[in-house]
């Protein structure tokens, strides 16, 4: 008896190790073998310098699709993620411009961002709209207001000081590449190891399921899109502060780049599927295409081309994986 | 008489599951053959490798003398072999003849459909059959045994040779029923052959030519109707004397753990009231659609009451969630495993654990793991649930294990009140007993159980009380005693 407790035991353990980040591994793969393509056609791709560079354009894009990650395993998706950048940046603008010190103005826009994602949340939950109506309509009305507030014009003349938010380096890395990898750490442990992960996996998985089982699904839907709220603003903040002025028209068709990043991580649009690791390096993937392909002085219409054909195969491998 | 279909020794394997084992039937024109065998013996995987819907890992399949290999049912149909499935696959908001004519209807030389032309077809189709349904209704607005009925009338629309039932009368009143069987003899005195799928012993005698049982993907016979009893049917079926099935029934106590009073909810239920004693295992029988999975839903808030008033050890408490069902340790097994009781995609212990996170929390609501797999593997040990592991997704478990995966997560805490929603349906007949004997175990322990089954074998013989649902009301409450039959069970629920 004792013994086949043992076996068993070691059988567990080992089907652990076995079954451990699978589905990260393939795609971590594919990102290393682009990184060699790149780094023997071109002479200018690698170097410490271009890799900074990558990784502080993976940041924006990055950010917002860790919370995106959360909203397609639950089977749900966000549109809204540009109009609220957009929007959150015009707030912390605007703050900066009433007077406010510059962490009570981020503050405030994160605020605001996170509002945003919880209306989308009421809209789903309440309204029982279809996340995709849900938030189209918010992302069009938003970008919309965000444009009649500014009468489409740029808001600049911050504090100088306001620019080090996102323009300063920690140890020679850029500050948005560390915020990302903070915010990369951080979710991922809530999804992984929470109950409210736990319970976004097994919303996405079968909804029904969910609600039998006591999970409380309007919480965590509430969690999901509160949480990309959270993080479009927090692009947004770095947007800002890169550029020292709130766009009304910044963030158009982030939500295209977000998804792509999040399905070519592993996620599956039908839900359940998904981890944040798989996440970061599905952005890492895009950004590193697009610098290799500057590098390699392909047009931004081939590169687009391109960028389509990895999301279809990227979705291509994982249905062929998963039969 | 000339020979439609001859199959034998026909093999269909599921990962972990032998579903078919040396299968075999034959039909004649102009026969109606029923097979028959218990839930998970393997009727309808048989009927779904002769329609080309499962493809078979080995044996014979003839039609007409030839072999045959379809790959579809659309193609099956081309060829004359039509199925009903058990479940309806009619499209609600088109019109009967839209459905009848779906995918093959008949255009004018403009190539649009040809509504008149189709709407006269639908017409004498349903008149050939004695039906009076309008072609032009919408089949949302039909009763249900209408729907069945359209059904039939899109099969036969085709000129079937081969029609196959797949439990037709599952969902049917008892007009219903013997109109049914009217079409059926009028369809056989026509030459076609039937292949009518049941388990209901009391329809042979209306309808059945020949008889073949199966049990667990076995050919077990093939007998007359006339030349046979239903005795020597049931012995077949299951195989050993039913004694065995079910543990002994224990005494329950007195004390009143639950009691419901006149819930009401608008065209579901109306006026159910009754009691379940601590330790109780109490059946609820009745016909598809009469109500038992919904008083199910309502008292665990799933679903919210009009009216009524539920009582939890004597205390009157409001239940308008699942979530507030749990917390009063009153918990729900649904019927559609598949559907609403587990997440196919995640592992066993996740889907174990889904429920049961607040028993394995560290600080911040992290999940303690350690505690958790200690959860997972006490429940598989007591349970013998079959796994090579504990991260093995639950979609690759076999039917049986799945429903024990789903027992541990809701027996991993102590309960109360236990719904479990046709427990043993889509298992095979091994794990079947396991479950009754888990079921027994708990209310010996002092869980009472709600226990809805259309098995009406699976009533009698576990149920220490049975309440038979009658359209939406309670028709009787009867005590398990030697008198009870399932004769008596089935007048309350359909006269």
């Amino acid at each position: 008896m004792e013994i086949v407790q043992e076996q068993k035991e070691k059988q567990f353990k080992k089907m652990n190790l076995n079954s451990l980040g699978k589905q990260e591994l393939v795609t971590f793969i594919s990102l290393v073998l682009l990184i060699i393509f790149f780094s023997v056609t071109s002479e200018y791709f690698l170097s410490l310098a271009n890799f900074l560079t990558i990784g502080l354009q993976t940041s924006i894009i990055g950010i917002i699709a860790l919370g995106m990650t959360f909203v397609i395993i639950t089977s749900g998706i966000d549109l809204s993620v540009g109009s609220i950048v957009a929007f959150s940046g015009i707030v912390i603008g605007f703050s900066l411009k009433f007077g406010l010190p510059i962490p009570i103005a981020i503050i405030i826009g994160l605020m605001a961002g996170t509002m945003i994602g919880f209306l989308n949340g009421f809209l789903i939950v309440k309204g029982k709209l279809p996340p995709f109506i849900a938030t189209l309509g918010m992302m069009m009305s938003l970008r919309g207001l965000t444009l009649a507030l500014t009468n489409g014009i740029a808001i600049s003349g911050f504090d100088y000081n306001f620019s080090k938010f996102a323009g300063g380096k920690f140890l020679g890395i850029p500050n948005p590449l560390i915020y990302f990898l903070l915010l990369g750490i951080l979710v991922g442990i809530v999804l992984k190891f929470t109950k409210i992960g736990k319970h976004t996996y097994a919303l996405g998985s079968n909804e029904e399921a969910a609600k039998l089982s006591g999970v409380n699904v309007n919480k965590i839907k509430y969690f999901a899109y509160g949480l990309t709220g959270f993080l479009c603003a927090f692009s947004g903040a770095i947007l800002t502060s890169r550029l020292i002025s709130a766009q009304p028209t910044e963030g158009m068709g982030y939500e295209m780049d977000v998804i792509a990043a999040v399905i070519i991580g592993g996620s599956s649009l039908s839900g359940g599927v998904g981890t944040i690791l798989g996440t970061i390096i599905g952005a890492f993937i895009m950004s590193v295409l697009k610098n290799g392909l500057n590098m390699l002085d392909v047009s931004g219409f081939w590169q687009q081309v391109i960028i389509g054909i990895v999301v279809l195969g990227a979705v291509w491998l994982d249905k062929r994986k998963s039969k | 008489m000339e020979k439609l279909i001859d199959m034998y020794d026909v093999v269909k394997t599921f990962p972990g599951v032998r579903a078919l084992d040396g299968a075999k039937i034959d039909l004649y024109e102009g026969e109606v053959h029923v097979l028959m065998g218990e839930n998970g013996a393997g009727k309808s995987t048989f009927m779904k490798v002769l329609t080309g819907i499962y493809k078979k890992n080995e044996g014979t399949i003839k039609y007409l003398g030839e072999d045959l290999n379809v790959n579809s049912p659309k193609e099956a149909e081309k060829i004359g072999i039509s199925i009903i499935y058990q479940e309806f696959n009619l499209l609600p908001h088109l019109t009967v003849a839209e459905n009848i004519f779906i995918a093959k209807e008949p255009t004018n030389s403009f190539g649009l459909i040809n509504y008149k032309k189709m709407n006269d077809d639908a017409r004498l189709i349903l008149k050939n059959l004695n039906l009076d349904i309008e072609p032009e209704t919408k089949v949302s607005e039909l009763k249900v045994g209408h729907q069945q009925m359209v059904e039939i009338a899109k099969a036969t629309s085709v000129k079937a040779k081969v029609l196959i039932m797949d439990e037709p009368t599952a969902a049917l009143t008892e007009k219903e029923i013997k109109e049914l069987f009217k079409v059926i003899k009028d369809l056989r005195s026509k030459g076609v052959g039937i292949i009518y799928i049941s388990h209901r012993m009391e329809e042979l005698k209306y309808i059945a030519d020949r008889i073949t049982v199966m049990r667990d993907g076995k050919y077990i016979d093939t007998m007359k109707y006339k030349e046979t009893s239903i005795d020597e049917i049931i012995e077949k079926m299951v195989g050993r004397s039913l004694g065995g099935q079910y543990p002994e029934r224990l005494k329950v106590q007195d004390e009143v753990i639950l009691e419901i009073k006149n819930m009401n909810k608008k065209n579901v239920v109306s006026n159910i009231s009754f009691n379940l004693r601590k330790g109780e295992i109490l059946g609820f029988a009745g016909l598809m659609g009469a109500g038992r999975t919904e008083v199910a839903k309502l008292l665990f808030g799933y679903d919210k009451m009009d009216s009524g008033e539920i009582i939890l050890e004597g205390k009157s408490i409001k239940i308008t969630s699942p979530i507030e069902a749990i917390k009063n340790k009153i918990v729900y097994l649904t019927e559609d495993r598949k559907k609403d009781g587990i997440f196919a995609e995640m592992s066993v212990e996740d889907n174990i654990m889904v429920s049961n996170l607040d028993i394995a929390s560290k600080k911040f609501s992290f999940y303690d793991s350690k505690q958790g797999q200690k959860i997972c593997k006490k429940s598989i040990l007591s349970l013998n649930i079959k796994t090579p592991s504990l991260e093995q997704k639950i979609k690759n478990l076999s039917g049986g294990n799945q429903q024990k995966v789903i027992l541990a997560r809701w027996t991993s805490q102590d309960q109360k009140v236990l719904i479990i929603d046709e427990p043993t349906r889509g298992i095979d007949v091994g794990a079947k007993k396991e479950i009754y004997y888990l079921m027994k175990n708990l209310a010996a322990k002092g869980v009472s159980i709600i226990m809805i089954s259309s098995e009406l074998p699976e009533v009698l013989g576990m149920s220490d009380r049975v309440i038979v649902m009658k359209e939406g009301t309670i028709a009787k409450i009867l005590d398990n005693n030697e008198s009870l039959t399932q004769e008596k069970i089935m007048h309350y629920a359909t006269s």
